[in-house]
């Protein structure tokens, strides 16, 4: 029965990181590496706090992070694709800018709790039918609609980037712009779209931090989970469906490391926080020694777009 | 309709004139945020000057803040030079903090000049083996090093982490997780305030200088950073041209590592960095990849380091207004680059231009 709230506890700790994985995927599906994650969910984390505080409202707060997240990531799209700046200083910068816009405006809400109407609002709910399942119901259907809603994205990033004319467009311009740009494809706002929309869904991911894990708003709520994000990409290989169950064996290593220390180990339990980046880079490593170019990075990932007179 | 296009080399004059400009616009539109904190922005800029070169001890300051990150910027200029990205100078840092550290441990004995000697090597080889382990699956499965790099910063970290709170924490400390302060004979030599790794900053300045224009491997870099192509046809070793950047590039973030703990730190811990291995890519991008260049954005990073952490104490304002701040000043000058790269022209010009 432990095991069991075990596993529903790393089902809610990977929901952050999933909403952010799955927008760092859209991202990178188009070409662009956006270092920015932690910034942006730092910005969602913030803001929705501040609009969940406020307004006691949690279609308010919620909307309101992923607003502030896709702002952060238009900076970054303006820079990279207007001005063609380079992708990797503008992400760090982003993430630098995001930490310190969270630190300043969060500053005077430390300590403060999540208003009542939301944390009821956001509070595990049993599905009917898919609930009473042994085992899978527990774990996987009696949780917060935050948690549901993550389930949606998974299925509806799957048949957008797979299903539809708009996705199949999107991973072109990210594989080969100058050809996407050949046939027509306006490239620009293909990359101008899929940004915003990652950052409204790394806005959301931190959100989902300071609106439903915690109950009293800390320091740092984000704390590095940016970057576990950016991890969690490649382990998922840009797949959103690889993407869930990566989102949470990492989430279930996030709960692992507090649970076992109850147990007398044999190796230091702070090693364990490796093993997220570790399975990582075994990851990198392997895809890159298969040549299979589905499972690998679009080939454009990182280089800018110049469209030369012709 | 304006189309954009690419422009010849900008002059050294324009590109000052323009990053100049952003600094500028960056700073006012700055202000904003410095009233919203309830500040004087003019006040808090004349501030930051003031931190920086109000007193010896403040100027002394400065310097030491600019030290790790030239050498830091230096490090991974080496390998961007070659289109590989490092962003992994954080963890190459971390890594050649803790063999400085090691070799206190093993050796805690030495005399100073021996000590400070084997802890460069060390935190050299420290460093260099974080970088040399992805270069080489670059080299041979084209592993992408940006991810991987970037990953073992956070390995490095935890490594870290780990050594703080269980392996090497201090019984002494009385039960505060921290690593023991190192002895008198492995600190660096200092005199009122600054200390012996401005001189080794000097050395490897000019060292950098030699080995990116002058000698044979710096140019093999160069070449292959232009074209894999190229560098294969004239008969260069792509793999040992990698591996030998990577060593540079890596030694030398160790290096850093080697100095911060011995020179300001005293000790190794998790808090180390202070996120100088992000900010060093940002400095040598910069730069243009050129050391000259690299030597005055450090001394400028490094002045509005220093003014931030003096408007903290002398102003109360919050760090993380200096921080956004920092970003957005990088905002703007990553966007003046577009000026410096590109122009418009109008359709009827550009048959002209043709």
């Amino acid at each position: 029965m432990e095991f069991i709230f075990f596993l529903t506890a790393a089902v809610k700790a990977g929901t952050c990181l999933l909403y952010a994985t799955l927008g760092e995927i859209i991202s990178e599906k188009v070409g662009h590496l956006n270092l920015g994650v932690e910034g942006m969910m730092q910005m969602g984390a913030v803001v929705g706090f501040i609009a969940g505080f406020t307004f006691g409202n949690p279609y308010v707060a919620v909307i309101c992070a992923a607003i502030a997240g896709a702002a952060g990531a238009l900076i970054y799209g303006f820079l990279t694709i207007s001005l063609k700046a380079n992708q990797v200083v503008t992400g760090l910068t982003l993430s630098i800018f995001g930490v310190g816009f969270a630190a300043f405006f969060g500053k005077n809400f430390v300590g403060k709790k999540v208003p009542e109407a939301i944390t009821t609002f956001f509070a595990p709910v049993k599905l009917p039918v898919l609930g009473d399942i042994p085992y899978i119901g527990q774990i996987f259907f009696n949780q917060s609609v935050y948690v549901y809603f993550s389930y949606f994205l998974v299925l509806a990033i799957y048949i957008y980037l797979y299903k539809t004319k708009w996705g199949l467009n999107t991973r072109m311009v990210g594989e080969n712009p100058v050809a996407a740009d050949a046939s027509g494809i306006p490239v620009d706002k293909y990359k101008y779209f899929n940004i915003a929309l990652c950052g409204a869904l790394c806005g959301l991911g931190g959100a989902f931090l300071s609106l439903v894990y915690i109950s009293i708003y800390p320091v740092n709520v984000v704390s590095g989970r940016g970057w576990i994000a950016v991890a969690l990409v490649i382990f998922a290989m840009w797949n959103p469906g690889k993407a869930l169950l990566g989102a949470y064996f990492f989430g279930a290593l996030d709960i692992a490391s507090f649970w076992l220390q109850q147990y007398t180990l044999p190796v230091s339990i702070y090693l364990f926080t490796a093993l997220p980046y570790l399975a990582t880079v075994f990851v990198l490593i392997f895809t890159s020694m298969r040549k299979s170019s589905n499972k690998k990075e679009p080939a454009w990932l990182g280089r800018n777009y110049f469209k030369e007179d012709r | 309709m304006l189309h954009i296009v690419k422009k010849d080399l900008p002059k050294t004059r324009e590109k000052i004139v323009v990053r100049l400009s952003a600094v500028v616009a960056a700073l006012a539109f700055a202000s904003i945020i410095v009233l919203v904190a309830g500040a004087n922005p003019i006040e808090l800029y004349i501030g930051i000057v003031q931190g920086c070169f109000g007193s010896v001890y403040r100027f002394a300051a400065t310097i030491e803040k600019m030290v790790p990150l030239l050498v830091l910027s230096l490090g991974v200029m080496v390998a961007f030079k070659m289109r590989f990205w490092n962003i992994g100078a954080e963890g190459q840092f971390l890594m050649g903090a803790v063999g400085t550290t090691l070799v206190v441990r093993l050796l805690p004995n030495l005399p100073l000049p021996l000590m400070l000697l084997l802890m460069i090597v060390v935190s050299f080889a420290f460093g260099a083996i974080w970088l040399i382990v992805p270069a080489f699956f670059k080299a041979r499965f084209g592993t992408n090093e940006t991810l991987f790099t970037l990953m073992l910063n956070y390995i490095a970290l935890t490594l870290v982490t780990a050594l703080q709170y269980d392996f090497w924490k201090d019984p002494a400390a009385s039960g505060m997780p921290k690593i023991a302060n190192l002895p008198p004979n492995a600190l660096l030599p200092s005199a009122s305030g600054f200390n012996l790794s401005i001189l080794m900053a000097v050395i490897i300045v000019l060292a950098m200088y030699y080995f990116m224009n002058r000698s044979k491997i710096g140019f093999e870099i160069a070449v292959l950073g232009e074209s894999e192509n190229t560098a294969r046809y004239i008969g260069i070793n792509v793999t040992k041209t990698i591996i030998i950047a990577a060593l540079v590039s890596g030694g030398l973030c160790g290096v850093v590592g080697m100095m911060q703990t011995t020179g300001v730190s005293g000790a190794l811990s998790t808090q180390i960095t202070g996120g100088l291995g992000f900010t060093a890519i940002i400095v040598a991008w910069l730069s243009g990849l050129k050391v000259p260049f690299v030597v005055v954005n450090s001394f400028a990073f490094a002045v509005l380091l220093q003014g931030a952490s003096y408007i903290q104490t002398a102003f109360q304002i919050p760090g993380s207004v200096a921080e956004m701040i920092q970003a957005i000043i990088l905002f703007f000058i990553l966007g003046s680059e577009f000026v410096l790269q590109y122009r418009f022209v109008s359709d009827k010009t550009k048959s002209e231009v043709a």
